[in-house]
């Protein structure tokens, strides 16, 4: 019995989401009495593979197959079946990604699991019974869930909890192969065209977002929303009428029929709040509103607010964060 | 080709979510259900394709009970053929998904669709499930899907960009944005919907693997803390001291 966790890899290095998953199948591991194994898929590095040690992993299982580079759905299940059927994984962790969650549900089936996807916490173990906390209903409410397979698989909601460093704790590192053959790689992509950040951070990934709507006026204004991204370190979103209006890229729109973001800080700058974009965001830990309204119903649901026009503002907070240092 | 597009009855996208006083079940009253969003896009796209290859068909799939059937007649409106109710409640991913791929595989379908996720249980799970129950590839989240005889080319979303992806029918995908743009009923698709065939079947197999103990809500916000437009400085200073996320 032992928990195995599925660590992204990207360019050699380990993706922070996946940190964030190391570091859950670690404590899972203590909470079971047992220890977590790491089974790494994409572009991985021995050496930054090594470094999940300060995450709690013990061990490190690295099919250096070079087709595994980019996702290849079919390929990817078969490598992670065979690595829980070797290492008797009873939970097995991914992050919640596009990735993970295609990858997960895929899995359930071929190792007769249970699957909670979106999970936001911990377990809950107690004596036969596992139960974890996932988001539900786009954002707006919680679920507790019962999984009650012998085995499970968890994948876990970017930022839900914080990884772990205990610098100087090493993994070892195993090589590991599935024996792939080419009707493994029957689903493998043709092409894969990675959107331009211009060195800005990615949306899914980020820790901070400044998110422009309508009040914005148009993408003519979108300079003052990316020095302030810039500033801080943040990547840029956008409400579901920018992006409708191709003011924005699709892959901005944050809210309920868009993407689901759950950063540290998220500033809105000319957003009212709709249900269906506070569904998007609430799960934020800081919430920023600027709006020109007093009456703009995403102040019920901020933190910090600023009533005022965002064109006046934002280069005031620009200037401010940057005096920071 | 023969597509089959599966639906969700959902609650509205601007619902209040609340739940019994138990906190087990969702409070259905006074809720407008509608097919969900991203189910949407994959039925006009399946449409789409059947009009374009100037044959098929498109079956409408919904696993549910007797209250989704308005939203399966809006379904038969906007354009599909006809329509199959698996006449059960929906426990869990794994369930829907035995449903989906027996209903599958009796009738032979070749494309299999549904969007990425329900807005209500947002598991992003049944497409996965579906594909391996039936042994068939899943392209999810696809962004793009064009079909030239039996192949589709499809677009697929992953974090930070987007692979190309070929497959041979059958296979299953689950769609989102900007595949198309989902079509409202139009007078005609209304009259039509009410003759075309909505059958009804009973659950193939009645197992699930997790359950709902418990809903809740999240906690409410403390309060907003407001700043003047000249004291834009003093907000970050907060965000650093107070918040401590800069």
């Amino acid at each position: 019995m032992s928990v195995l966790v599925v660590i992204e890899c990207d360019h050699g290095d380990v993706k922070k989401s996946s940190l964030e998953v190391a570091t859950y199948g670690a404590k899972v591991a203590a909470q079971l009495g047992t220890t977590a194994t790491a089974v790494a898929v994409g572009e991985a590095s021995a050496a930054n593979l090594a470094k999940l040690g300060e995450q709690g992993i013990s061990k490190v299982l690295h099919d250096a197959d070079s087709r595994l580079k980019h996702f290849v759905n079919l390929a990817y299940v078969k490598l992670i079946a065979a690595a829980a059927r070797q290492e008797s994984a009873q939970v097995i962790v991914l992050a919640n990604s596009n990735i993970g969650a295609t990858v997960g549900s895929r899995l359930a089936v071929r190792l007769s699991a249970s699957l909670a996807t979106n999970v936001v916490e911990l377990p809950t173990i107690s004596g036969g019974a596992f139960s974890v906390k996932r988001g539900v209903y786009s954002g707006k409410a919680f679920a507790e869930v019962s999984l009650t397979g012998e085995r499970k698989i968890i994948a876990v909601k970017k930022n839900s909890l914080e990884a772990e460093t205990a610098a100087g704790k090493t993994a070892e590192v195993v090589s590991f192969s599935a024996s792939l053959s080419d009707a493994d790689f029957a689903d493998a992509p043709k092409e894969v065209k990675m959107a331009s950040t211009e060195g800005g951070t990615l949306l899914p990934e980020a820790d901070k977002v400044v998110s422009g709507g309508r009040g914005m006026k148009g993408p003519e204004n979108w300079h003052l929303i990316e020095d302030l991204a810039k500033a801080l370190g943040a990547a840029t979103a956008c409400s579901k009428p920018v992006s409708d209006v191709d003011w924005r890229p699709h892959h901005e729109h944050v809210g309920q029929t868009g993407i689901t973001v759950s950063p540290n800080l998220y500033i809105a700058c000319g957003i009212s709040g709709a249900i269906q974009h506070l569904a998007g965001v609430n799960s934020s830990k800081v919430i920023v509103v600027i709006n020109k309204d007093p009456e703009a119903p995403f102040f019920k649901a901020a933190d910090y607010g600023i009533v005022g026009d965002v064109f006046e503002i934002l280069p005031k907070l620009t200037a401010a964060v940057k005096a920071l240092g | 080709m023969k597509f089959l597009v599966c639906i969700s009855n959902v609650p509205d996208t601007t619902t209040k979510i609340t739940f019994t006083p138990d906190g087990k079940e969702f409070n259905k009253a006074g809720v407008q259900f509608v097919i969900n969003p991203w189910d949407e896009y994959a039925l006009t796209r399946a449409i789409e394709l059947k009009e374009a290859a100037g044959s098929g068909t498109v079956t409408v799939l919904n696993v549910g009970e007797a209250d989704a059937e308005p939203n399966i007649r809006k379904a038969l409106a906007i354009g599909a053929d006809d329509a199959i109710r698996v006449n059960a409640f929906p426990k869990d991913a794994f369930f829907v998904a035995q449903q989906i791929a027996h209903v599958a595989k009796e009738g032979g379908y070749d494309v299999i669709l549904m969007g990425k996720e329900s807005i209500d249980f947002n598991g992003f799970q049944v497409h996965g499930m579906v594909g391996e129950l039936l042994g068939i590839p899943t392209i999810a989240p696809a962004m793009k899907l064009d079909m030239s005889g039996n192949t589709a080319t499809l677009e697929r979303e992953i974090e930070g960009g987007k692979e190309v992806v070929q497959v041979a029918a059958p296979f299953v995908a689950s769609c989102q944005q900007p595949m198309c743009e989902p079509r409202i009923p139009n007078m005609r698709g209304i009259m039509t919907a009410r003759t075309k065939p909505l059958k009804v079947v009973e659950a193939t197999s009645q197992e699930a693997r997790t359950s709902v103990a418990s809903f809740a809500l999240p906690p409410a916000k403390q309060g907003v803390k407001l700043f003047t437009a000249d004291q834009a400085a003093d907000l970050v200073k907060a965000l650093r001291t107070e918040a401590k996320v800069l």
